[in-house]
């Protein structure tokens, strides 16, 4: 869509003036976008490096686990899983990465760690899997915490990228243009009123 | 601030174990229980909730919903059966989207 303007000094001078607030809102907007991306970079690593992490470890508690369940009977098993062990709760907190929140999760620590289930009726392989889930608590958190994160950040970068874009290829050419021709037509109007004078001046002397 | 919950979403052998560490678990035996409990569990203030990656791509609705978000994290975990690369598709779909293209993948 092409501005709508009028050829006056007016609008000439409140276009200049939006052209300089786009140029210094692009130069910040581009800014912001850099440090976005620096950042990110950082996160989106340390997201990666945690999630093979936790996908090594969790696969392994989940391997011991089928393992107990081959020892055990099916009923065995739900009996001691079923009764719901100590909820674990989550300090849920805000944290800004450049003004975008993001979670900030910590485990609440509780003193020491029970298992949920008597030991009379339950394998050592179980034991295994449950002190093995139980390990890497704190380390699924901190994946959730960073994953988050970056998908938050990954939002944000590719809507400051539109903005800038916007600015750059669209509002700050337009407005270039609209000025160029206020200005071309400002002068036209000038000419016009120059050879027009000459002209009164010409026929009044022929007058005298 | 707040004190937030944990829940795991998957099939009943994947998620069976989550009880014993004290993180709620709901069992589900198809996408469409999975992305309406997922959805349910998301408006009711959890902090995370874990997904199981073979349903991970059922809850798509909920989980593009709650993106704007600060909360709940949704992530997607391996079950029983191993892991199918979903969650590091995910990070590498995200790399893809603020940067351009994979810097991450050779590293």
């Amino acid at each position: 869509m092409a501005l709508q303007y009028k050829p006056t000094r007016m609008e000439l001078s409140n276009l200049k003036k939006r052209r300089t607030v786009a140029i210094r809102g692009h130069k910040m907007m581009k800014d912001k976008r850099d440090e976005l991306v620096r950042r990110f970079i950082g996160l989106a690593r340390k997201n990666k490096a945690l999630r093979l992490e936790m996908e090594k470890k969790l696969g392994e508690a989940m391997q011991g686990f089928v393992l107990a369940r081959a020892m055990m009977s099916g009923t065995e098993i739900e009996e001691a899983l079923m009764y719901p062990a100590r909820a674990i709760s989550v300090d849920m907190r805000k944290q800004n990465i450049l003004s975008i929140p993001v979670p900030k999760l910590t485990l609440d620590t509780q003193d020491g760690f029970v298992y949920p289930y008597g030991f009379a009726t339950t394998g050592a392989d179980l034991d295994g899997a449950v002190q093995a889930l139980a390990e890497i608590l704190p380390l699924m958190l901190e994946l959730a915490e960073v994953e988050k994160a970056t998908s938050r950040l990954a939002d944000e970068i590719e809507k400051t990228r539109r903005r800038v874009n916007a600015l750059e290829y669209v509002m700050i050419p337009q407005f270039d243009a609209a000025i160029h021709d206020i200005q071309m037509k400002l002068e036209e109007n000038e000419r016009g009123n120059t050879s027009r004078l000459m002209k009164t001046k010409e026929m009044l002397a022929k007058e005298a | 601030m707040a004190n937030g919950k944990c829940a795991v979403i998957g099939d009943r052998d994947s998620v069976l174990l989550f009880k014993a560490v004290g993180i709620e678990v709901y069992d589900v035996t198809d996408g469409e229980q999975a992305n309406r409990t997922l959805h349910r569990l998301a408006r009711t203030g959890y902090a995370v909730v874990y997904v199981t990656e073979t349903y991970y791509p059922a809850c798509d609705e909920t989980i593009r919903e709650f993106q704007g978000e600060p909360y709940p994290a949704i992530i997607p975990i391996p079950d029983a059966s191993g892991t199918q690369g979903i969650g590091m598709r995910a990070i590498r779909e995200n790399v893809e989207k603020a940067v351009g293209l994979d810097i991450l993948s050779n590293s």
